[in-house]
């Protein structure tokens, strides 16, 4: 309580989602979504962290062209879980989980989403399915890269398949609860006069996510429990031993797979939408534009799955037909990139730590998604499939893109979140350093996986050190950068400068209420008569409705 | 949604099942139903991972996937067939009553739903058992008992608890058949004993009276969660039963 006896501004919220109840149970079962999104927030923290260890240990052993650090077996163990954990426990839930979690509702003018309790059900499905991974990994380790191929994953590995199976199996539901939760609250919670056209481009982006999320999801259980299955009793669709074929395998997890990485991306893209409009203080280019190109990089991303089976045996005329829509794919993404640039030009930019995120994330997303044509183009693949030029690709997408978002995401509404503003001085130096680090780690990859450097082998020829070396340079700056943040976005939660209600003079639903929140996200049921990114007078972006008496005194506040 | 849809109306704003973040009962209902609509659709696609298998394998090998559905036990599969339908039926008039607000017909139908559902668990159990008996559990499913089917001799009396194998058919490919079989199949009754799970509760929340004409809400959408599951077994039945019955024999 003593935190809350004096105030700093006379708007700072006295009552809010932080502070309406305490203790560990009124986290544990609290069905806020703001709360849940705060677990979440802790949560997929301590995965990437785990993650990060992996990868640090991976530009350890390939700073220099010996197998010496560690043995080929553990250091296919090291791959694979850097990988499953990152791709199923960091980069599926990161952006949605958290900010997702905590803006759909708010940003659209709702209490909370429309099934709170699923919504934190999903957090423990998520938990669970993390822990019986972790255990997993600490048991033993899987070494099947995180693509789990068969027959490799069903017959020959001797590593803990079927237990990180189960782990991801769980934590899928997770995924599916929350895209479920989104697109319910997104067609019948929205407040009055909330248009499907009023709405902020995040929650486009995180519409056409949740869609991809209901649609790919279930098929990679299905995929993993058959699998498991197959590993566990020898009876077997995938083993060519049983008549089975391990191409259905691929083309079943790759269904899943590749529109997974929509899964991260897109609402990466929400959150830069939101970034460049609100720094440039400019309606967003073509917003319809930019609402469908979501939707039609969620339909197109369900039909290009076949570009990772260019080398597996599969027909050369379905690669020709999966090759073109893979190119297709780039037409939405274009769309996006370019509709963020127009809206930069005249407008009134800011240079603020999200800002830097947004600019970083246009850049590094744009060479992501180029090299991916190179990669969908037949003839270039079979040089450049397997090689360090693929991993340097993805990474440029789910590192540069989706990672950079999500800081730059957390970054801009963290006022909101906390109530605290971060130290704008070391969030740009931050942003800058992990700018710099990820450029580093990352461009060298293209260069050695064009020479013809293969993914996976804990070993390489001397001519590609001089590669990894720079790689392993800039991952050290990559982690400084990410570990900045980290301290200064804890420190500022006890000790940064309280928030205005809205520190940014924004329109958005989200900064029309209280910083932190009330529970019921807004202090009276508000009614929206604007567009999306109609900049006001700042008269007119005020807090809509006011404090009630009892809920000042219950918490000892002042009207 | 317009204007006057979110102005709550003053009894309805009372109402006890009213949860507090929705504005009243209508949008409550309508956010219910179209979660459980969406819930369809991953088990759609859930399903449909199986679906891709067995075309994929029914086409490559045809022969043994009809000798391996010869051998299903056609009757007890279609009497299985009339049961979900008939539950189906009774399930409608559940919730039916519900919205009528006649409690005592409601609580009738719900135990006839539940008691058709408990059949075909019934009946699936006896199924898997004879499956058992014959040693058609496909690879180590069951420890001690692996697939090892007694294959009928071209010319020797018909024996109901061999395997007939036509023409092309392989005794491998045949387990393949069987795997997808009890795949599916178990799935299907996996999604059975939960719908049964769930309108016993539904049942108790009846027989206190909690829905009628205002609030119906959990009816409804368990109702459309147990048609879901019917309507996969009218897809399972023709697609694992009736492959190739011209060539019995």
């Amino acid at each position: 309580m003593k935190a809350f006896e004096t105030f700093e501004t006379p708007t700072a919220a006295r009552v809010n989602y932080i502070n309406a109840e305490y203790g560990l149970k009124s986290w544990l079962l609290t069905r806020d979504h703001k709360r849940i999104a705060l677990l979440y927030l802790g949560s997929i923290s301590v995965f990437f962290f785990i993650g990060g260890l992996y990868a640090m240990f991976i530009r350890l052993e390939l700073l220099t062209p010996q197998g010496d650090l560690l043995s080929s077996t553990t250091y296919n163990k090291v791959f694979t879980q850097h990988g499953i954990i990152m791709i199923f426990f960091f980069l599926i839930p990161s952006i949605p989980a958290t900010l997702g979690n905590f803006l759909v509702p708010m940003m659209i003018g709702a209490k909370d989403l429309a099934f709170p309790r699923i919504n934190l059900l999903s957090w423990y499905i998520y938990l669970l399915g993390g822990i019986v991974t972790i255990w997993a990994l600490l048991a033993g380790g899987i070494d099947t890269g995180w693509t789990f191929y068969a027959p490799y994953s069903t017959t020959f590995s001797n590593s803990y398949v079927v237990a990180t199976g189960a782990g991801i199996f769980i934590s899928g539901f997770s995924s599916i609860l929350t895209g479920l939760n989104f697109i319910v609250t997104i067609h019948t919670m929205r407040a009055p006069g909330m248009t499907w056209f009023r709405m902020p481009l995040f929650i486009w982006a995180h519409y056409a996510t949740s869609l991809i999320m209901i649609l790919g999801t279930p098929v990679i259980a299905i995929t993993i429990l058959l699998l498991a299955f197959e590993r566990l009793s020898h009876v077997g669709i995938f083993d060519p031993a049983n008549g089975g074929d391990p191409v259905l395998f691929q083309h079943l997890f790759w269904f899943y797979s590749h529109p997974a990485v929509y899964i991260m991306v897109l609402p990466g893209m929400g959150v830069v939408s939101e970034l460049i409009a609100n720094f440039s203080r400019k309606n967003i280019f073509g917003y319809k534009f930019v609402a469908f190109s979501s939707l039609a990089i969620a339909v197109f991303g369900f039909l290009v799955w076949g570009h990772h089976l260019f080398v597996a045996s599969q027909s050369v005329y379905a690669g020709m037909i999966f090759s073109f829509l893979s190119f297709a794919v780039a037409i939405p993404s274009a769309i996006k990139v370019f509709n963020w640039t127009a809206t930069l030009f005249k407008g009134s930019i800011s240079y603020d730590t999200p800002m830097l995120y947004a600019l970083g994330f246009i850049g590094l997303f744009t060479i992501g998604g180029m090299t991916g044509l190179f990669l969908a183009a037949l003839a270039v693949d079979v040089h450049l499939s397997d090689t360090y030029f693929v991993v340097a690709h993805f990474h440029y997408i789910m590192v540069g893109g989706t990672l950079l978002a999500y800081l730059g995401g957390l970054h801009f509404w963290w006022p909101k979140i906390t109530g605290r503003m971060y130290p704008e001085g070391w969030g740009r130096f931050s942003a800058l350093v992990v700018f710099v680090g990820f450029n580093l780690t990352f461009l060298p990859q293209f260069i050695a996986g064009y020479l013809g450097m293969p993914r996976r082998y804990h070993a390489y020829p001397p001519e590609f050190q001089v590669f990894n070396v720079l790689s392993t340079a800039g991952a050290s700056i990559l982690g400084v950068g990410l570990i900045i943040p980290f301290i200064y976005l804890l420190w500022s939660m006890r000790y940064g400068k309280r928030a205005e209600p809205n520190p940014w003079h924004l329109p958005g639903l989200e900064w029309r209420t209280p910083s932190p929140p009330p529970t019921e996200n807004f202090l009276a049921t508000p009614i929206v008569t604007w567009e999306a990114y109609e900049f006001a007078p700042p008269e007119e972006m005020e807090v809509i409705g006011k404090f009630k008496k009892q809920e000042l005194e219950a918490v000892g506040g002042e009207p | 949604m317009n204007l006057a849809d979110a102005v709550p109306i003053e009894h309805e704003a009372s109402h006890p099942a009213l949860q507090h973040h929705f504005e009243n009962l209508e949008q409550q209902r309508e956010a219910g139903a179209l979660g459980m609509w969406v819930f369809l659709v991953t088990e759609i696609m859930f399903f449909g991972g199986m679906f891709l298998a067995y075309t994929l394998y029914r086409t490559q090998y045809p022969a043994a996937f009809a000798s391996a559905s010869n051998h299903l036990d056609l009757t007890l599969g279609a009497v299985n067939t009339v049961v979900l339908i008939l539950s189906s039926f009774t399930m409608a008039l559940a919730v039916y009553s519900a919205q009528v607000g006649k409690r005592t017909n409601q609580i009738i139908c719900l135990v006839f739903t539940i008691v058709l559902g408990l059949t075909f668990l019934g009946v699936k159990a006896v199924e898997y058992r004879d499956k058992y008996v014959d040693s058609l559990i496909p690879g180590k499913l069951i420890p001690g008992r692996p697939f090892k089917p007694e294959v009928q001799e071209h010319g020797t009396p018909y024996d109901k608890h061999k395997l007939h194998l036509l023409p092309g058919a392989t005794v491998k490919n045949v387990e393949m058949f069987y795997w997808i079989y009890f795949a599916m199949t178990g799935m299907h009754a996996v999604h059975m004993i939960i719908g049964v799970g769930l309108l016993s509760v539904i049942l108790f929340f009846a027989w206190r009276g909690r829905y009628g004409p205002e609030y119906h809400n959990p009816v409804e959408i368990s109702g459309l969660y147990w048609h879901f599951v019917d309507i996969i077994w009218i897809f399972l039945f023709p697609l694992l039963y009736l492959l190739g019955r011209h060539l019995e024999h």
